[in-house]
């Protein structure tokens, strides 16, 4: 799918959103990988890290509306500790996953759901330890 | 009565967007002994600095303000347009309505407000300006080059081939640098050392270079054109004039230690020549690591052996004063340690080495003879994993800039891995690819191609161990996945970082370095070679890191900005200088503990005989701090006297 990108898209508002929720630098990511790189949960994830930022900087609403990844995070904070940018990537997992849930599908539902039958417990219980959710 | 002249620059929009020019003008020809008040598109054009030349002949203007962009610019520019005039260029002046108003001001009425009282503020202090006399210094006709390796060499064999002088301190036993240290250089593979070493033999042989090698930069007072300068000499415990390079005294030390030069990799004895090419080809004793102390002579060996009798354990380190016309800097560079980088494991893993370590397996005078053997048990590695920008592009963790030269390198290792080790695996982890210099891009492709690398697209987050392996773990993002290797060797291009002591230095010289603590260029753009201490040149990885093409191209350039110096025989000083009023200094001293240039010393007064400070007007640089510190305000700075400054703000506020 191309991605058409100029005056007539709504500039951003993806991004704006996800920098909002996250209080990140979404447009200071290089794209160096080294998130992806340390993951534990990548091997699950149908999109890594690096590349969840990477459609959020591209504005790519719908691939990021059905990302499944973000219910893998395990919000371990590997890959913040290590970004050389000093990005805290887990707060941004965590903005997407919001995002997916303000979208009206209620947790059960989420594509990662229909995948497994179970809810990602892991992910969860640690979401609701470190953000106080 | 005082003619002033006042003159406002539009500077095309840059001040007239912000500024009301018209309604300026007219405010300012209204004020006190301004006879002529002018504006113009651009001030500094040359119509518009033969405006104001001819208005000075015509309006008989004996002083002129200038209200336009900061000094900095072009202060020089309208002193000479004054000089032209025939008017004293002390009694023309700058209002900067730029960088302090209309580049910070939005609101055109405030502005033009702001810009009016910077004008009435100038005039101010221009009503007090005295006219002023360069005056002259001589030039010492010596250079002082202060680090040897590739950039150092360069400099020395271009000013000393020009017949003059040149003191070269040299931190290190031998000559050479890192350069020494490499195998074989990009882009054309050329043999790093039979390259080098010729240059280096030169130095030693060229009689107008006086090496000092195993010394450091102590002290250095003064100013361009006349600098004094202290150099310590370490005590190296073999006297230079007397080794003849024989190494007999080597066999019998019983001391071993790593050898710096191999990185480590390889080991010395106590008593060693850095490297069989060493320039001087002096053996050095080790005083850390021998077993005789000051007081305590315990081993005779190499003693014993010396034929030459060059062995002398009472050596003392020793003070040298040389005088020098200018200085090049030129201390290079290090890498970063790799334990810097804890989930790379460098520290812990013998397995994990830098480039400068992997240059000396190559290299055929190394520590394996130029075999690659990995150092934790000596077996050739078949996978090796690079991994570029460790440390460097990453502001998180204090490096925010690129290393420049480690894309370059990196690629040649690939290639002299792979002709040591046909079968052997390479894997490259990069983010982006530089290979911007001549001919670099077309090496890269080649090694890529031709060796059949694969450069993977991501960067590392963590090496650990398993067995005797290292787990690599990567990421290729290009195709969004993973990367798991299980190599034998990792090598990491290490972060390029300005050589340790190259910040204490630049205070002992007085001159800036950035944030990275690279030596700061006088202007990024149009001053490169030269510190902002005027007379102090740059050169090499010093200023920032660069290849060995740039290294020697800066270098020649700042031995070429020394010699211009050197040509002259005497070079004009600003008068903008402290100077002290002998009846009002009381001898209290204060000034001369203020004065970080050394320039304030306590002498007999000519006339009463009592202590007074005196200013010596080569050392002063014009910062005021005495003028500032003085209690009774003897001292006053020219050009900027307290006259000036009162009358400046008073105008002002
Ligand atoms: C792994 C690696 C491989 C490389 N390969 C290549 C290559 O293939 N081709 C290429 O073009 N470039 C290569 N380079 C870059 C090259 O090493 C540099 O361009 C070059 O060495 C810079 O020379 P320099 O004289 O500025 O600094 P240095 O080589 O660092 O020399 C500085 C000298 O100053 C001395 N010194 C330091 N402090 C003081 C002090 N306070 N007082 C007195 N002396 C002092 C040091 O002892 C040293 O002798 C490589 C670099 C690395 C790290
Ligand atoms: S580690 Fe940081 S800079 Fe690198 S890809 Fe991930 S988020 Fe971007
Ligand atoms: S916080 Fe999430 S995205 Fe980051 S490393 Fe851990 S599991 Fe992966
Ligand atoms: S030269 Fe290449 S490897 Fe070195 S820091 Fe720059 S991009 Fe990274």
């Amino acid at each position: 799918m191309k991605i058409i990108l100029g005056n007539s898209h709504p500039q951003s508002l993806f991004a704006q959103r996800i920098e909002a929720l996250s209080r990140q630098k979404l447009f200071a990511c290089y794209q160096c990988g080294k998130c992806s790189s340390g993951c534990p949960m990548a091997e699950s994830m149908d999109l890594l890290p690096n590349r969840v930022i990477r459609e959020a900087q591209l504005n790519n609403g719908p691939v990021i509306m059905s990302c499944r990844a973000v219910w893998f995070c395990s919000s371990c904070f590997a890959c913040a500790v290590r970004c050389p940018k000093g990005i805290d990537i887990a707060r941004i997992m965590e903005a997407v996953r919001t995002l997916q849930m303000l979208d009206g599908k209620p947790i059960t539902e989420q594509p990662f759901c229909e995948d497994t039958g179970t809810l990602p417990q892991i992910a969860l219980i640690s979401h609701f330890r470190k953000f106080n959710m | 009565m005082t003619r002033l002249g006042v003159f406002i620059c539009h500077c095309g929009k840059n001040i007239a967007r912000t500024v009301n020019i018209e309604a300026l003008r007219e405010k300012a020809a209204t004020l006190p002994h301004v006879v002529l008040a002018k504006d113009y598109l651009y001030l500094c054009s040359k119509p518009g600095q033969t405006m104001i030349a001819d208005d000075i002949r015509e309006h008989r203007l004996d002083k002129v303000l200038i209200a336009a962009c900061s000094p900095r610019l072009h202060g020089k520019t309208f002193a000479q347009t004054a000089q032209r005039a025939g008017l004293n260029p002390y009694l023309l002046d700058m209002a900067n309505i730029r960088e302090h108003c209309s580049w910070v001001h939005i609101d055109g009425a405030e502005g033009t407000e702001k810009a009016f009282s910077i004008i009435k503020g100038g005039l101010g202090r221009l009503l007090y300006a005295e006219p002023l006399e360069p005056f002259q210094s001589p030039v010492t006709k010596r250079v002082l080059v202060i680090g040897g390796g590739v950039a150092g060499i360069q400099a020395t064999l271009d000013i000393a081939n020009s017949g003059y002088e040149v003191y070269l301190v040299e931190k290190s036993p031998s000559l050479g640098g890192h350069m020494a240290q490499l195998g074989e250089t990009f882009p054309t593979l050329d043999c790093s050392s039979c390259i080098l070493t010729p240059k280096m033999v030169e130095v030693s042989q060229n009689e107008h270079v006086h090496l000092l090698s195993y010394s450091e930069v102590t002290r250095i007072e003064g100013n361009i054109g006349q600098f004094q300068v202290t150099v310590r000499l370490r005590p190296r415990y073999v006297d230079e004039t007397l080794c003849t390079g024989c190494g007999d005294c080597v066999p019998t030390c019983p001391v071993v230690v790593s050898n710096e030069f191999d990185q480590g990799l390889g080991a010395r004895k106590a008593v060693y020549l850095p490297f069989p090419q060493a320039v001087p080809a002096v053996y050095t004793i080790d005083w850390d690591a021998c077993l005789n102390t000051d007081k305590l002579i315990i081993c005779e060996n190499c003693y014993k052996d010396c034929e030459a009798k060059a062995i002398n354990f009472l050596m003392e380190p020793q003070e040298k004063m040389v005088e020098v016309g200018a200085v090049v800097l030129a201390t290079g560079y290090e890498l970063m340690p790799v334990a810097r980088i804890g989930e790379y494991g460098g520290d812990e893993y013998e397995d994990v080495i830098d480039g400068l370590q992997f240059e000396r397996m190559l290299s055929a005078s190394g520590p394996t003879g130029g075999v690659v053997r990995r150092p934790s048990d000596g077996r050739i590695p078949q996978n090796v994993v690079f991994v570029q920008c460790a440390g460097s592009r990453d502001p998180e963790h204090g490096i925010p800039y690129c290393s420049k030269v480690c894309c370059m390198y990196t690629a040649k290792h690939a290639l002299l891995y792979k002709h040591a080790v046909p079968d052997g695996q390479v894997y490259v982890f990069y983010i982006d690819i530089r290979a911007a210099g001549k001919g670099h891009e077309e090496f890269v492709q080649k090694v890529m191609s031709e060796e059949r690398i694969l450069y993977l697209r991501g960067k590392v987050s963590k090496i650990f161990k398993s067995g005797a392996k290292l787990v690599v773990w990567g990421a290729d993002t290009l195709s969004g996945r993973q990367v798991e290797i299980e190599a034998d060797l990792v090598v990491l291009a290490m972060a390029v970082i300005p050589s340790s002591g190259s910040q204490k230095l630049a205070r002992t010289l007085h001159i800036a370095s950035d944030l990275s603590g690279f030596f700061s260029e006088a202007h990024p753009k149009l001053r490169p070679l030269e510190s902002n201490t005027d007379g102090i040149f740059l050169a090499g990885a010093a200023q920032f890191a660069k290849d060995i093409t740039d290294t020697v191209s800066q270098a020649t350039g700042a031995a070429g900005k020394a010699l211009s110096l050197l040509a002259n025989d005497f070079i004009k000083l600003e008068p903008t200088i402290s100077e002290v009023e002998e009846g009002i200094c009381r001898g209290c001293g204060l000034c001369v503990s203020i004065c970080p240039f050394g320039a304030v010393k306590m002498l007999p007064s000519t006339r009463t005989g009592a202590m007074v400070a005196g200013i010596n007007p080569i050392l002063c640089k014009g910062c005021g701090l005495c003028t500032a510190g003085c209690l009774s305000g003897a001292v006053t700075l020219k050009g900027s006297s307290f006259k000036q400054i009162f009358a400046q703000l008073e105008e002002m506020v």
